[in-house]
C-alpha cells in the first residue's frame, strides 16, 4: 500500500511566531491570546490550590480551612496527626501522580496525533501493572521502591509498543485506541493469571489494580518525587519542538526540530510519570485523557502553555475524585481510579458521541 | 496489499454459498476438536485409551466407565466445544461488524458486562447457579447499552468500538472495586471466575448454552451470512444489494450478544478465542468474507485443545484454560499488531 501522509489533525497544529506573516499587525492579537492563556494557567493554580486545602480537609473526620493550616504548622495542635500522617502524604502523592498523568496524556496526545491517547487506555499503566504483578507474584516484592524499577520497565516496553502501533503514520483515533484495549485486555490477563497463583499476591494486588491513593506513607511521595520531576521537566524541554512536530515532520525538521530525537524524549517522558506514578498508586485510567482536551479549549494548542496547564490541573482531577471518593462511600471510602473511572467514562462516552462522525 | 484472490465458484445451499475449501476446513477442525475432546475424555486419574472412550461415549461401557465418562468428563469437553464455538461465532461476527480485525467482543465491553454482572453475586454470595445468570444479565444489559450508546440514525462500526471501549474502561473499573469489596476467598473464586475455567462443569452448565447456540447458530449462520458479507463492500451497496442493514445488524449483535454472555456463565471470559479463532479460520479457508462456519469450527477445536493443553501441560498441576488461551492470545496479538502495521492497516 502506498503512504500518503495524512494532514495533521486541526486541533494539534500551533500556529508558531515564524509561521506568521505580518507579525505587526497580529500583535495585539497575540497579546490577547497570552492573556487569555496566563489566565487559565491562574485558574488552574488557584483551583489546584482550593482542592489541596479540601484534601487535607475532608474526609471521616472534617476539619476547617483554619484546623488545616494549624495542623499543617502547629505541631501541638489536635489535627496534626490526622494531617501529617493521613491526609498529607496522601495528598502530596495525588499532586505528584495526577501531575504525571495529566502531562504524560498531553505528551502522548501529541506524540500519536491522536485525541483518544491516554496512558490508561493505550495500556502503558497496565504494562507497569504487568511487571508489578510479575514482581509481586515471583519475586515477592512489595515496597515502592522495589516497584518502581519494574514499574517502569513494564511502562517503557509499552510506550515502545504504542509507539510503534501508533505514531508516525497517524492511526485513526478509533483503531489505535482499539489497538490500546487489546494490549490492555492481554496484559489484564497476565495480570489475573499471576494473581490467581499466588492468594498473597491477589491480597495485595486486589486493592493496587484498582488505583488507589489511599496506600500512601510519608515516605512515598518522596521517593517518586525524583522520577516525576525529571519526566516534567523532560516535556516542558519537549514542549517547543512536539509544537513543531504537529505540522508533520518535513516541516518540522525545517524549523530546526529534530524529529527522531523528539520521539524517544517525548517516550522516555511517558515512561517516566507513567511508571512512577502507577507504581506508587496503580492504574488510573481517564486523568491522561481528559485532562488535556480540557486544557486545549482553554488555552489552545501549543505545548508550551498546556502541559504547564495539565500539570496544575490533572491532579485537581485526582485529588477531587479522591475526595469524592471518601465523602461518598463514608465511613469507607471509593478509590480514586474508580472514581476517574466511573465519571471520566461517561465524558469519554460523550466526547466520542460529539465529536467523532461516521 | 496483496493480490485479489481468485475465489472459486461456491454452491448455493439454503442461502450460504458453501466453499469446498471452507467446508473441509470446518470438517478438519471439528475432527481436531473431536479428537482432542477424545484425548481429554481419556485422560486422568482414570486413564482410558481412545478406542476406550469412543465405546463408553456411544453406550457401550462398564458402568463405572459410563459414570466417569458421562457424568463427570463429557460434560467438560461439551462446554469446551460450545464455549469456543460460541465466541467465535460472536468474534467473527463482530470483526465484521465493524471491519477491523480486532473488534473482538472481549474488546468491546460485552465480557466486562458479564463480569460485572458475576462479580456483584460473588460478592453477595450467591451460588453458582445465579452466578450464571448473573453473567448473562450483565452481559444482555451492557449489550443493550453499548446499542444504544453508539445508536445514531444507525449503527456504525468506529462509533460501536469508541463506545465499547469506553464502556470497557467503567466497567474494569467497577469490577476492580467489587474484588475489593469482597474477602479473600470470594475474591480468589471471583478471580479464578474471571480468568476462565472449565473444572467440574456438569449438565446443568451446559444447557442454556446448548439451547441458545442451537437456536442462535442457524439464524446466524444461515440468515446473516450473507448479508453479512455484502455489508463489508459498504452499506450504500449492501442496500442497492436489497439487504436490510440496521435490520440485520440488530439482529447480529443481539445474537452474537448473548452468545458471548451465556459461554461467559459456562465458563467464565475465556479471552482471546474470539479474536484469534475467526483470523486462523480466514487464514485455512483463504476466502474473504466473515467466513462464519468455519470461525466456529476453528473456535471449538482452539478450546477443547486449550483446555486439553491446560489440563497435562504441567503434571499433577490443572491451569484454568484462560491462562492458555492468555498467554497464546497475547503471543498472537503482539504478532498480528506487527503484521498490521506492516501493511498500513493500523
Amino acid at each position: 500500500m502506498k503512504f500518503v501522509p495524512r494532514p495533521p489533525p486541526e486541533q494539534f497544529v500551533v500556529v508558531t511566531e515564524s509561521s506568521q506573516i505580518s507579525g505587526a499587525t497580529r500583535a495585539p492579537e497575540k497579546r490577547a491570546e497570552n492573556g487569555r492563556r496566563a489566565a487559565a494557567l491562574l485558574g488552574s493554580a488557584i483551583a489546584l490550590a482550593a482542592v489541596l486545602v479540601l484534601s487535607l480537609g475532608l474526609g471521616a473526620r472534617q476539619l476547617s480551612v483554619v484546623e488545616v493550616w494549624h495542623g499543617l504548622v502547629d505541631a501541638d495542635s489536635a489535627a496534626y496527626t490526622v494531617v501529617h500522617e493521613m491526609r498529607l502524604p496522601r495528598t502530596l502523592l495525588g499532586l505528584l501522580a495526577g501531575a504525571a498523568l495529566g502531562v504524560a496524556g498531553g505528551v502522548m496526545q501529541a506524540l500519536t496525533r491522536n485525541p483518544l491517547a491516554d496512558p490508561g487506555l493505550l495500556g502503558i499503566n497496565a504494562g507497569a501493572s504487568a511487571a508489578v504483578a510479575t514482581a509481586a507474584g515471583l519475586l515477592g516484592v512489595a515496597s515502592f521502591q522495589g516497584r518502581v524499577w519494574f514499574a517502569l520497565a513494564g511502562a517503557a516496553a509499552v510506550s515502545v509498543l504504542v509507539y510503534a502501533v501508533g505514531g508516525g503514520r497517524a492511526a485513526t483515533p478509533a483503531r489505535l485506541a482499539l489497538a490500546g484495549a487489546a494490549i490492555n485486555a492481554a496484559l489484564y490477563s497476565y495480570v489475573n493469571g499471576t494473581m490467581l497463583l499466588d492468594s498473597a499476591a491477589l491480597e495485595t494486588m486486589r486493592f493496587w489494580t484498582v488505583g488507589s491513593l489511599a496506600s500512601a506513607q510519608g515516605a512515598t511521595a518522596a521517593m517518586m518525587a525524583p522520577f516525576i520531576a525529571a519526566g516534567l521537566l523532560l516535556a516542558l524541554a519537549l514542549a517547543r519542538p512536539l509544537n513543531a512536530l504537529a505540522l508533520g515532520d518535513d516541516s518540522a525538521r525545517s524549523l530546526g526540530a529534530h524529529p527522531a530525537r523528539v520521539r524517544v524524549g517525548a517516550i522516555v517522558t511517558v515512561t517516566l510519570l507513567c511508571g512512577a506514578a502507577t507504581a506508587a498508586c496503580g492504574p488510573i485510567v481517564f486523568v491522561g485523557l481528559m485532562v488535556p482536551h480540557l486544557v486545549r479549549a482553554l488555552t489552545g494548542p501549543d505545548q508550551r502553555w498546556m502541559l504547564p496547564c495539565c500539570a496544575l490541573l490533572a491532579p485537581v482531577l485526582l485529588l477531587g475524585a479522591d475526595v469524592l471518593g471518601r465523602l461518598v462511600a463514608r465511613p469507607g471510602e471509593l478509590q480514586a481510579g474508580i472514581v476517574t473511572a466511573v465519571l471520566g467514562g461517561p465524558l469519554f462516552l460523550y466526547f466520542v458521541r460529539r465529536k467523532v462522525r461516521a | 496489499m496483496s493480490a485479489p484472490q481468485p475465489i472459486a465458484p461456491g454452491r448455493v445451499v439454503a442461502g450460504v454459498a458453501l466453499r469446498p475449501r471452507a467446508v473441509a476446513v470446518g470438517a478438519g477442525c471439528l475432527l481436531l476438536a473431536t479428537a482432542f475432546g477424545v484425548l481429554a475424555i481419556g485422560g486422568g486419574d482414570y486413564p482410558m485409551s481412545p478406542s476406550d472412550v469412543v465405546r463408553t461415549v456411544l453406550g457401550g461401557g462398564a458402568p463405572a466407565e459410563d459414570f466417569i465418562v458421562h457424568e463427570l468428563r463429557l460434560p467438560r469437553v461439551v462446554t469446551a466445544l460450545l464455549v469456543g464455538a460460541a465466541l467465535a461465532l460472536a468474534g467473527a461476527v463482530f470483526q465484521s461488524l465493524v471491519r477491523n480485525p480486532l473488534g473482538s467482543p472481549d474488546l468491546l465491553g460485552f465480557t466486562q458486562g458479564s463480569a460485572t454482572g458475576a462479580l456483584l453475586v460473588v460478592v453477595t454470595g450467591g451460588s453458582s447457579a445465579a452466578l450464571a445468570g448473573g453473567a448473562v444479565l450483565g452481559g444482555v444489559v451492557t449489550g443493550i447499552v453499548i446499542y444504544a450508546l453508539a445508536w445514531r440514525g444507525g449503527l456504525h462500526g468506529h462509533r460501536l468500538v469508541l463506545v465499547g471501549i469506553g464502556v470497557t474502561a467503567i466497567l474494569t473499573g467497577v469490577n476492580g472495586y467489587l474484588l475489593t469489596r469482597g474477602r479473600l476467598m470470594e475474591a480468589a473464586r471471583a478471580m479464578l471466575w474471571l480468568t476462565g475455567s472449565l473444572d467440574g462443569r456438569g449438565w446443568e452448565d451446559v444447557l442454556p448454552l446448548l439451547v441458545a447456540t442451537a437456536v442462535l447458530a442457524p439464524v446466524v449462520l444461515l440468515g446473516c451470512a450473507r448479508p453479512l458479507a455484502m455489508t463489508e463492500m459498504g452499506d450504500d451497496l449492501a442496500r442497492g444489494l436489497g439487504v436490510r442493514v440496521q435490520g440485520m445488524r440488530l439482529v447480529l449483535v443481539g445474537s452474537a450478544v448473548l452468545l458471548t454472555s451465556l459461554a461467559a456463565a459456562a465458563a467464565g471470559p475465556v479471552s482471546f478465542v474470539a479474536l484469534t479463532a475467526p483470523h486462523l479460520a480466514r487464514r485455512m479457508t483463504g476466502a474473504p468474507g466473515p467466513n462464519l462456519l468455519a470461525a466456529t469450527c476453528t473456535g471449538a477445536a482452539l478450546l477443547t485443545g486449550a483446555d486439553l493443553a491446560a489440563q497435562r501441560l504441567f503434571a499433577g498441576h490443572q491451569l484454568p484454560v484462560g491462562v492458555v488461551t492468555g498467554v497464546l492470545g497475547g503471543g498472537y496479538l503482539v504478532w498480528l499488531l506487527a503484521a498490521q502495521r506492516k501493511a498500513g492497516r493500523i
